[in-house]
């Protein structure tokens, strides 16, 4: 919302500064956005041509002397055709910005001639985009004076954003008011005298969507001469924005700013029958104000005549019912548009208007007829002609609350405002008189006694936004001032806070910092990703795509947190880093119930990122990653998580997305799946576009069970044996086929009490061994605990581990 | 008599020569044992004092012990000697070039997103004030997203939202992406009873896209509801808040009054800030007002629509950006970046995996 300053104080009596206006706007809630004051156009002042001379060596330039108002004349070297003797016109000193041209001018020489200044044209000044020439105005102009404020230029505007529950305020008069209530001077009268007219509108106004159109005013006008609005009425409009057009359509989108009551005026002779108010008809066309056609549906109101739709209701007119420089008499439109329905229309039409704007946050109901009185004035006032009386129809009321019931239907709310109901929610102490008053200012009217704890008040037309006792408390607050309220502490539960993170929270903490930990870069994606990735990965279903994607490859919900990983380290590739580690704890989508969304760890490996390095070094280059780099960030983020690792069963193969010989399931008994790791399966890597060597894994932080409440912190004693401990080697020759981890457990079964570790320590396939066989070593770690092991002992020990071994894997001791 | 003394004086030098002479340990030993042992030159002399008189004796004896005793101390002299040489050349062998570069430790390496970093700073924060904190879906209801939170249908305040949609499927009405963590408010007071004072921080969603919008970005909400709890309270938890986050010991703020459908009445936050220094905001100085967040105190209808009596419960709630004020603090110039995973900005923005943000500690390094 734009106005200018002058405009402003057309309803505001005040001596406040402008700074004053803007910064109470702003603390009051009308927030300024931006204040123009004009100040690029204070250097420029009115000068008089004295001489124009050709200049010596172009043919084109002319050298002036100019009468700046300084005294002494000065020579200014000129290429404007109309640079003649006598023209008075605005002049820029050496040292002043041209806005036009982005130019700060100094002394210069033109073609040998020196130049001090400059006579400028209206698009060096940025008033239009006039260039022909140079300015040229009245002779009687003041020479030394201000251009800007001689050509009424200087009106600071300011422009405000509006929330959208003020549409009092998208007028420059509601602006007053709440300046004037907080005390930035007095609001004038603001009083539409009612206009008398000779006789009845001839066109007659129907409304068959009373829901849609709670009002409808019209009136002719006839005997106008439309033509350019006066300079005063354009200037406003071109200072907020807006081109004019002609005096009948300017009228228009002044009382729009003005009073914030868009007015549509019709032109009778193109207008054929009577108006009707409705639906439009599914398919219906409409040649509007913008040139364009509009293809109507049902829902959407319009306003018709004999020849079809004529305006789209509260958004904009019609082209072939609207006024030109030939209008002779004209119809003028003050209607009531529902809010809803003009919202829905303008979005669905994609049609953004001033009028538009207004009608969806709510146009005073009250103000409908003082509005066609309005126009009807100045269309009087700038177009002459004579006016009728005022077709009035009524549709449905905007508010049936309330006892007090308005000139078109509409009733007044009523609320009980405990007063000490603003310092209960600000911690403000205002005395009734005060909040009263301020009310009242607002257009708050007190009904029955005000001296109670509890004074009801009428809401005024205007303001649709106040439906409760809180809205007044914050008009209360807002007019006093939030600055008054101080700060005040509150009070604390405990004296020493305990923990306030949930256990997942501390999970999803704790393996972040693990994952970091171990050289990884935390990365945060897209929660969306592309269908086909989507798919790939497991996802891809209806319930999880967005019907309004902001672009293609951001449609699905993610199903892993893997290919936007993936995708990641690729694109890192592409700019040239290769070795790139990225993880990423956060939610993926099973389904779009709150349940379905699950918290992931997750990670992705590439090229030689291992976690103790990358790439070269002079002590041993970094190998390719693969599939124990990510069961080893797996399992690391698991334990960080707090998850039972020694008691995980990890099972071969995963996901389709994972090379089925390089990949494993992190299970935590049969049924619960903590996690999958492995290489990236070539056919996944081809299909997202991506190079290896790539490996991840995905880790289900809220699939770990929550840990048993514990009565104590205390841990469980420590019992450390003074026996010496021991280590005993052993290979197994078993099949190609045996699981590392079977024979580990066979051997660490042999004596639980005794052997507190099995180690595979090296793993050896060769011919020797025979076709399909593997030998696996494993170091067997062995704390006496009751007495020192004699050799017998442990012969007996040794003998038990290989009974195990080849018991429940086939395997045989390696001579 | 003197023969003998001769003798001795030339196996003397003998003895010495070959000792000085002896290159390592192998050489010593075969010299010892060649003079001092069983059948060694000295040795062989020595037991020939059996054979003298007492007065030959008494004048050899000494000469011969006193030899041993000299080729002795030589005998070590020239092996300490010999085992100080030998470290000496081990220890030259040994010798590495020390500038040569070690392995970079892992958690030196790794890094924490900033986002995340933030969150943790505002745990630290709202911990210490005790506020706990709360969680929610990402694919939310419209009930939980716009109807709970006082948004009417159709209401302009509900388009500004730029909302996802998903697509409806089986569904008569579409879920979509929460364009606030608002809807949390909502889930939290059907949940708990009064007292409530969480935060909520999460992804939020809107279909907007530039250098300050993203189309998911990172909000913190606040919600705050008990029997008194008012805007001057709501003033104090912002102010220290923003204080502690910002680590300056003192902060202007600006409360002003704006339009939020879900609090009423409602304000926006704007911090004094220097951004005359281009990429560098200094608060707590300068003449720039700067929009940090929107607050208010909690609508009367969602106070309904959580189950609370408004007449009998109160309580305020605020919002502002993560991804935002992280921006303002760390100086990220584009918004767009934190999705990108480039692993030059993560290195550079990111922080490192043991820097925690504490209070008693700090929290930035």
């Amino acid at each position: 919302m734009k106005f200018t300053l002058s405009w402003l104080k057309d309803h505001l009596e005040t001596d406040a500064t402008l700074d004053e206006i803007v910064e109470k706007l702003t603390m009051i809630g009308l927030e300024v956005e931006s204040v123009d004051d004009k100040a690029a156009l204070k250097p420029f002042v009115i000068a008089k041509v004295l001489t124009a001379e050709q200049h010596p060596d172009a043919d084109r330039l002319r050298v002036l002397s100019v009468d700046t108002g300084t005294g002494d004349p000065i020579q200014v070297v000129c290429g404007a055709p109309n640079a003649r003797a006598g023209l008075v016109g605005a002049f820029a000193a050496p040292g002043t910005y041209v806005p036009g041209i982005d130019v700060t001018l100094s002394v210069g020489k033109i073609r040998g001639v020196e130049s001090h200044g400059m006579m400028c044209s209206e698009r060096e000044l940025m008033l239009s985009d006039e260039h022909d020439g140079i300015i040229d105005i009245d002779q009687d102009a003041p020479v030394g004076t201000s251009f800007a404020a001689w050509a009424k230029l200087d009106d600071p505007v300011i422009e405000i954003g509006l929330t959208p529950n003020r549409p009092d305020a998208t007028g420059v008069y509601g602006i007053a008011r709440d300046l004037a209530a907080a005390g930035l001077g007095t609001l004038k009268d603001g009083t539409v005298a009612p206009v008398t007219g000779k006789g009845e509108c001839p066109v007659k106004v129907t409304i068959e969507e009373p829901d849609m159109c709670p009002g409808f005013a019209l009136r002719m006008v006839r005997g106008v001469k439309n033509g350019p609005s006066p300079k005063w009425l354009q200037q406003r409009l071109i200072a907020i924005g807006l081109r004019p057009i002609t005096a009948l359509v300017d009228i228009t989108n002044y009382a729009t700013f003005d009073r914030g009551r868009p007015l549509h005026v019709f032109d009778a002779a193109k207008v054929k029958g009577n108006l009707v108010v409705r639906s439009a008809r599914a398919g219906e066309k409409v040649l509007a104000l913008d040139g364009r056609e509009y293809e109507m549906a049902e829902g959407q109101c319009v306003i018709a005549d004999d020849n079809g739709v004529e305006s789209i209701a509260g958004i904009m007119g019609g082209e072939l019912s609207g006024c030109d420089e030939n209008t002779t008499d004209v119809l003028v439109e003050s209607a009531l548009w529902d809010p809803l329905t003009t919202a829905r229309t303008g979005r669905d039409l994609g049609i953004i208007t001033d009028a538009r704007y207004r009608f969806e946050r709510g146009v005073d109901p009250e103000f409908m007829v003082p509005g066609v009185d309005l126009g009807t004035r100045l269309v009087m006032e700038l177009c002459g002609g004579e006016p009728t009386e005022a077709e009035i129809v009524l549709g449905n009321p905007t508010s049936i609350e309330g006892e007090t019931v308005g000139s078109t239907g509409h009733h007044y709310l009523e609320v009980d405002f405990p007063l000490a109901e603003t310092k209960r929610l600000t911690g403000l102490d205002i005395g009734r008189d005060e909040s009263i008053a301020i009310l009242k200012r607002l257009g708050f009217t007190p009904k029955g006694s005000e001296d109670g704890d509890t004074v009801r008040f009428v809401v005024p037309s205007w303001r649709p936004d106040v439906e409760g006792k809180a809205d007044l408390v914050e008009e209360v607050m807002r007019i006093h001032g939030v600055n008054e309220i101080d700060p005040q502490p509150m009070v604390s539960h405990d004296a020493v806070n305990g923990r306030t993170l949930t256990t997942l929270q501390v999970r999803t903490r704790n393996a972040k910092r693990a994952l970091a930990a171990r050289g990884m870069m935390e990365a945060v994606t897209w929660s969306f990703i592309p269908h086909a990735h989507a798919e790939l990965f497991g996802g891809g279903q209806d319930g999880l795509r967005l019907s309004n994607p902001i672009a293609a490859d951001m449609s699905d919900m993610r199903p892993s947190l893997l290919p936007g990983l993936i995708s990641a380290a690729q694109r890192n590739a592409n700019h040239g880093f290769s070795d790139v580690a990225l993880f990423e704890v956060s939610g993926t989508y099973e389904s779009d119930e709150p349940e379905g969304q699950r918290r992931v760890a997750a990670g992705v490996r590439r090229g030689t990122a291992q976690m103790d390095g990358q790439g070269r070094h002079w002590a041993g280059n970094a190998q390719p990653v693969g599939v124990f780099d990510a069961k080893a960030d797996a399992l690391a983020a698991l334990e960080a998580c707090g998850a039972p690792v020694a008691n995980l069963q990890i099972e071969p193969g995963g996901p389709a997305w994972y090379h089925p010989g390089r990949s494993g399931v992190i299970k935590l008994g049969p049924k619960n799946v903590l996690g999958t790791f492995g290489e990236l399966h070539p056919r996944t890597l081809e299909a997202l576009d991506v190079e290896g060597p790539l490996c991840g894994f995905e880790v289900y932080v809220d699939a770990i069970p929550e840990p048993k409440a514990k009565a104590t912190r205390t841990k469980p004693r420590l019992d450390i044996s003074p026996l010496q401990a021991v280590k005993r080697d052993f290979a197994f020759v078993v099949d190609a086929g045996v699981e590392a981890a079977k024979l580990v457990r066979a051997a660490a079964g042999a004596d639980k009490k005794l052997i507190t570790g099995v180690r595979v320590f090296d793993l050896f396939e060769g011919a020797s061994l025979g076709e399909g066989k593997k030998s696996l070593a494993i170091e067997v770690a062995i704390q006496p605990v009751e007495k020192t092991l004699t050799d017998e002992d442990f012969e007996a020990l040794a003998a038990k581990i290989v009974d195990n071994v080849t018991k429940q894997t086939g395997g045989v001791l390696r001579g | 008599m003197t023969e003998l003394m001769t003798d001795l004086k030339a196996l003397e030098e003998t003895l010495l020569a070959e000792i000085a002479a002896a290159g390592d340990e192998q050489a010593i030993e075969a010299v010892r044992v060649a003079a001092l042992g069983k059948k060694g030159s000295v040795s062989e002399r020595l037991k020939s004092l059996g054979s003298m008189t007492p007065e030959e004796r008494q004048s050899f004896g000494p000469a011969i012990n006193g030899l041993k005793n000299r080729i002795g101390d030589a005998l070590s002299e020239r092996r300490a000697t010999l085992r100080d040489a030998a470290i000496d050349a081990r220890l030259a062998r040994e010798m590495l070039d020390v500038t040569l570069p070690v392995r970079q430790t892992p958690a030196e390496r790794g890094r924490i997103h900033p986002i995340t970093q933030v969150m943790d700073e505002i745990a630290a924060i709202f911990g210490d004030l005790g506020f706990a904190i709360a969680e929610g879906p990402d694919i939310e209801t419209d009930y939980y997203n716009f109807t709970a939170l006082n948004f009417p249908e159709g209401h302009p305040a509900r388009e500004m939202h730029d909302t996802f949609f998903l697509e409806k499927g089986e569904r008569d009405e579409a879920r979509l992406l929460r364009t606030h963590t608002s809807p949390v408010q909502i889930r939290t007071m059907e949940a708990q009873e009064p007292p409530i004072r969480i935060v909520i921080p999460g992804k939020t969603y809107r279909c907007d896209f530039d250098a300050t919008h993203s189309p998911m970005f990172h909000q913190l909400e606040g919600l705050v509801i008990d029997k008194t709890a008012n805007v001057a309270n709501m003033k104090w938890v912002l102010t220290e808040f923003c204080k502690a986050f910002f680590e300056v010991p003192s902060l202007n703020m600006r409360f002003r009054p704006s339009f939020f459908p879900f609090t009423e009445p409602s304000l926006e936050v704007d911090i004094q800030c220097d951004r005359s220094r281009p990429g560098e905001v200094l608060f707590g100085q300068g003449n720039d007002w700067m929009e940090i967040l929107g607050c208010g105190m909690v609508h009367p209808n969602v106070l309904r629509f959580g189950g609370l009596d408004p007449d009998e419960y109160q309580g305020f709630a605020w919002g502002m950006g993560i991804d935002r004020i992280a921006m303002l603090k760390y100086g990220m110039p584009d918004l767009r970046a934190f999705f990108d995973a480039d692993v030059r900005w993560l290195s550079h923005y990111g922080f490192r995996p043991l820097d925690m943000p504490t209070l008693f500690g700090g929290l930035s390094s």
